[in-house]
């Protein structure tokens, strides 16, 4: 096997070092009767170049990533410049592991608290901790954060949050003895309605998302009133990141908890994973947040450097009192938005958001045209939006990939059964204005047929 | 002749600063192609009221290449498997090989949408169906989930499994018997085991460890004893290295009080190919994809963290599963939501599926001999650095490890040098310290994993800092307690970095580099 240095001979020289005559017999602190006989049932190694064909090959059968796409809903394809994934790829930061050797770790240290800082900015928050797994298991965390703080159980969440969040935050809340409530939503705006919620009198938390999942902007000032005014935390989640360069962030609007999916932020889609969670709060509240910390801190000479910090929160030293049992978060893709950041910088990150925006305003303009077609929403919206399709939504998309070679979106069907002709529709800079103008065609061919 | 170098000063990449400090109004570092469409009024877009009003303020502006700089100096400040032996212990820090990182980016894995119709993605369902199947034939567990993101998501999966499977078992939901409720964690565990058990709503009873280092079966027995038995989550081999001989009983012990049996797997880098753990009697356990099979550590993640279990838990496995369906000759794949039982998702999506990529390449490209064959060599090297260094350290456990060994600081302590100082005076020897203080049941614990990517010439280098550093410890202690000596920084004041915690930079505090 060509990554194990040590040749037959060498082997046999250490084998024999250590008082063994052979490799059978390092193993035998376990019983005969569990020790495996035969091979596994497992193809023999494959070279280099029969493993690569057989990779394409199977890449090959994934037709839908080679067209152009309107899909979003949790995972967003954005254009990415070249040196994010060179930089990440770099031997120093991708073989590395958790910095608990600070002194030889500080590249890593240093980007994490670039990171911190950058969410902080981003989100309009005070503290930001190293990365969660993604964004629907940092909304689950930020659930179980509030309950902590508050000793509330009861958490109202906005029935407009990504259907497969608010799956995950059930499984994670399920032993916890967390009520989950839903809100109502108003199917005039889009939005997530809280008017009469007497649920939330006595609620841990208010959990919406913005832009929620049917790309409504919500108005989350408001909320944070409502929901402070009855004693709940305000948590805000964002799935499209991007939207943060345009839109008021969830701190300007008093959240207290923001958590977001990262991908947006030069991560390829890559079928859900590996994404990062990014996971805000106020400083009052740092010492009950999840995950990894890292701080300023000095050596004798005075030097600045970084380290882990206030680790009294975590399983390696509370164990089952932690605040969560995260220890491996997503650190290599936590660096991957870090650099995207600092490249697109303050002015690119606002250019990247309008532009999206911008298209998203012209394919939804020219979408409401179309015969048949109608934006069942109000709502202001950033880069996704509902289309209600004068057909079933699955058929007609099948109609658009098949004959127009086009990916149109999303048919809510998949999470709503109510929502049979209804199709999520988002944009991005990548998405050219003759792709837009090809999706306008063959929506208003293929539902005709 | 005496030359005359004038001393220079220190070259920029050993004081680059944060990114923050280095921006300058007006750089860019990106560019964008003009916007195609039609432009919309701002207010029309998004009503100002929704609009954020700060402009952005604080983000960098810098150019590429400036980002390219930066990014580059502070790398070098890290170290790195690639750089040199890594032996930290638990944590598995093989050869992440470059084609995995390959295969990982090609177009129609890398660009793939999750929600892409199962039809138009064929070749990513195949994919993770293959992996699931070779994990299963590598932990003799049929039922697998890719779903969990690291170690510790898949344990909450596993012990969820646990907690359905008994619940549906004991039929809790209609009676209003107290659950059993009481997980079983032997105390040389990970913290991450109690944290997850105590996530899944499970009381955690601590199980003792003999003066070998194993379970302690007599406490084990006893604890059974006292009733409510969900389970036990037993590490094997365990934090210590050494395999836990005694399994089979341990599985019948806690089956016979009506509990399962949970393993940690995040050693199964002592295992794969030799022994599988549902021949022991485990009923689910996690891998890590990214210890075991090699996916990169990124500096703290991302991971994957499987889980496989028996048949009789696969129903309660994490919604949707990907499954094949055979008709005709005709194999396709699918994403199965019609599951009643699930515990429910755990995750977003398919769970961190560049990381499955990686984890199959690595696979087929060691094939059945080779990942055995990675399994003999992890094990003889670990070996190997035990014989190697039993007479200058001490060694808590006379049995022969596996694929880890601990040694303690015992005998440099008389010199009032320990395990941290010989930790860091490691570094100036060009190595990664061990894991250390870990397990918390061995006083100075130093837990040393040299994994199979180490040859012979790296491990006596190894073997010959760590002796040095034995006598330097008995003939110049301050020489180790000072050290690292050969960094940028020295030891950093992490109590004073807790106590008054800075965990952003802020353009008006203009803290000062050094
Ligand atoms: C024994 C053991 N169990 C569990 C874990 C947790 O795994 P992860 O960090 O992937 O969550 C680790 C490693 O970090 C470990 O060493």
């Amino acid at each position: 096997m060509r990554y194990i240095p040590n040749s037959p001979d060498e082997r046999q020289e250490m084998l024999a070092s250590v008082g063994l005559n052979s490799i059978e017999e390092l193993f035998t602190s376990l019983p005969e009767d569990i020790r495996l006989r035969e091979p596994l049932n497992i193809p023999a190694a494959l070279s280099e170049l029969e493993l690569l064909a057989q990779f394409e090959a199977m890449g090959e059968r994934n037709h839908a990533a080679r067209r152009p796409s309107f899909l979003g809903a949790g995972a967003y394809a954005h254009y990415s410049p070249t040196i994010v994934d060179h930089l990440i790829q770099r031997s120093e930061f991708f073989t590395a592991y958790t910095p608990y050797q600070p002194e030889i770790s500080q590249g890593t240290l240093q980007a994490i608290f670039e990171f911190q800082t950058l969410v902080c900015q981003l989100t309009g928050m005070e503290v930001a901790n190293a990365s969660m797994y993604d964004g629907s298991t940092a909304l689950a965390e930020a659930v179980m954060m509030a309950e902590r703080v508050t000793r509330r159980s009861r958490v109202v969440v906005s029935p407009a949050i990504h259907p497969e969040y608010l799956e995950v935050v059930q499984t994670y809340v399920q032993h916890a003895g967390i009520e989950l409530v839903r809100a109502d939503f108003d199917e005039q705006t889009g939005q997530t309605s809280i008017a009469n919620d007497t649920a939330l009198n006595a609620a841990a938390a208010l959990v919406v998302q913005s832009p929620n999942f049917f790309g409504s902007i919500e108005n989350l000032k408001a909320m944070a009133e409502r929901a402070h005014k009855a004693g709940a935390l305000f948590i805000v989640c964002v799935t499209e990141a991007i939207s943060l360069g345009l839109l008021r962030t969830p701190g300007a609007c008093d959240a207290d908890i923001v958590v977001a999916e990262g991908q947006s932020f030069g991560v390829p889609v890559s079928f859900g994973g590996p994404f990062v969670g990014l996971f805000a709060t106020k400083e009052k509240f740092a010492r009950q947040m999840p995950g990894r910390l890292v701080g300023i801190a000095a050596d004798k000479e005075g030097r600045r450097g970084f380290v882990l910090t206030l680790a009294t929160r975590e399983q390696h030293i509370r164990r089952e009192k932690a605040t969560s049992n995260i220890c491996t978060n997503q650190g290599l893709i936590a660096l991957a938005a870090t650099v995207y950041l600092t490249t697109m910088g303050r002015r690119g990150i606002e250019e990247v958001a309008t532009q999206c925006a911008q298209k998203t305003a012209y394919a939804a303009r020219r979408i409401a045209e179309l015969e048949g077609f109608s934006l069942p929403y109000s709502a202001p919206r950033f880069n996704e939006f509902v289309v209600r399709a004068p057909i079933a939504a699955a058929e007609l998309l099948n109609r658009l990939a098949n004959k127009h070679n086009v990916t149109g979106g999303l048919a809510l069907s998949r999470y709503f059964p109510d929502k049979p002709n209804d199709i999520l529709v988002c944009c991005t800079e990548l998405n050219k204005r003759d792709e837009i103008d090809k999706l306008i065609d063959g929506l208003s061919s293929s539902s005709k047929i | 002749m005496k030359s005359h170098t004038p001393k220079a000063a220190p070259h920029v990449t050993q004081n680059e600063a944060l990114i923050f400090e280095r921006s300058q109004p007006g750089r860019t570092g990106y560019s964008l192609p003009p916007l195609d469409v039609d432009e919309t009024p701002l207010d029309e877009l998004v009503p100002e009221e929704f609009r954020r009003d700060d402009e952005l303020e604080g983000l960098p502006e810098v150019s590429e290449t400036d980002v390219v700089r930066h990014f580059t100096r502070i790398s070098t400040w890290n170290y790195s498997v690639d750089l040199g032996m890594y032996p930290l212990g638990s944590c598995t820090m093989k050869y992440n090989s470059r084609l995995n990182e390959k295969v990982a980016r090609i177009n129609g894995f890398a660009n793939l949408h999750p929600l892409a119709p199962d039809a138009e993605a064929q070749g990513a369902l195949q994919l993770l169906h293959e992996l699931q199947e070779h994990l299963a034939e590598i932990t003799g567990l049929p039922g697998v989930s890719l779903q969990p993101a690291a170690g510790a998501h898949g344990e909450m999966t596993g012990i969820m499994l646990i907690r359905a499977l008994l619940d549906s078992r004991d039929g809790v939901a209609e009676s209003n018997s107290p659950r059993r409720n009481v997980m079983l964690i032997p105390d040389s565990a990970h913290g991450t085991n109690p944290a997850s058990a105590n996530l899944s709503g499970f009381k955690v009873k601590t199980v003792k460890s003999t003066a070998e280092g194993l379970t302690d079966l007599e406490a084990l027995r006893a604890l059974c004893a006292e009733g409510d038995i969900a389970g036990l989550m037993l590490t094997n081999p365990n934090t210590l290295g050494l395999f836990e001989r005694n399994i089979k009983e341990i599985c019948g012990i806690i089956h016979d009080a009506g509990g399962l049996v949970y393993m940690d797997g995040a050693n199964m880098n002592a295992l794969v190919g030799v022994a599988r753990p549902g021949d022991m009697g485990v009923d689910v356990i996690h891998l890590n994809l990214h210890k075991t099979f090699s996916t990169p550590h990124g500096g703290g993640g991302p991971g994957s963290g499987p889980c496989c279990c028996t048949k009789e838990l696969e129903p309660f496995l994490p919604t949707p599963r990907v499954v094949k369906d055979v008709r005709g000759g005709d194999e396709t794949y699918k994403l199965d939501f019609n599951r009643p039982q699930s515990i429910g998702r755990v995750k977003a999506f398919h769970g961190n599926f560049g990381m499955a990529v990686r984890a199959l390449s690595y696979i087929l490209t060691h094939g059945r001999d080779g990942l055995r064959e990675a399994t003999e060599a992890a094990v003889l090297n670990a070996r190997y650095i035990a014989q190697g260094l039993k007479d200058d350290y001490d060694k808590p456990f006379d049995s022969p490890p596996m694929h880890e060994v601990v040694f303690t600081d015992k005998r440099q302590s008389r010199k009032g040098v320990h395990t941290l100082d010989i930790a860091k005076r490691l570094i100036d020897y060009g190595f990664h310290p061990m894991t250390i203080y870990f397990p918390l049941i061995v006083q100075g614990a130093m837990l040393i994993e040299p994994t199979e990517s180490v040859g012979r010439g790296e491990l006596d280098q190894f073997i010959y800092a760590m002796k040095q550093i034995a006598r330097e410890a008995l003939e110049d202690p301050e020489t180790v307690l000072n050290a690292p000596h050969t960094t940028r920084i020295g030891r950093l004041d992490e109590a004073a970095a807790a106590r008054k915690p800075v965990l952003r930079w802020k353009a008006e505090e203009q803290v000062s580099a050094a």
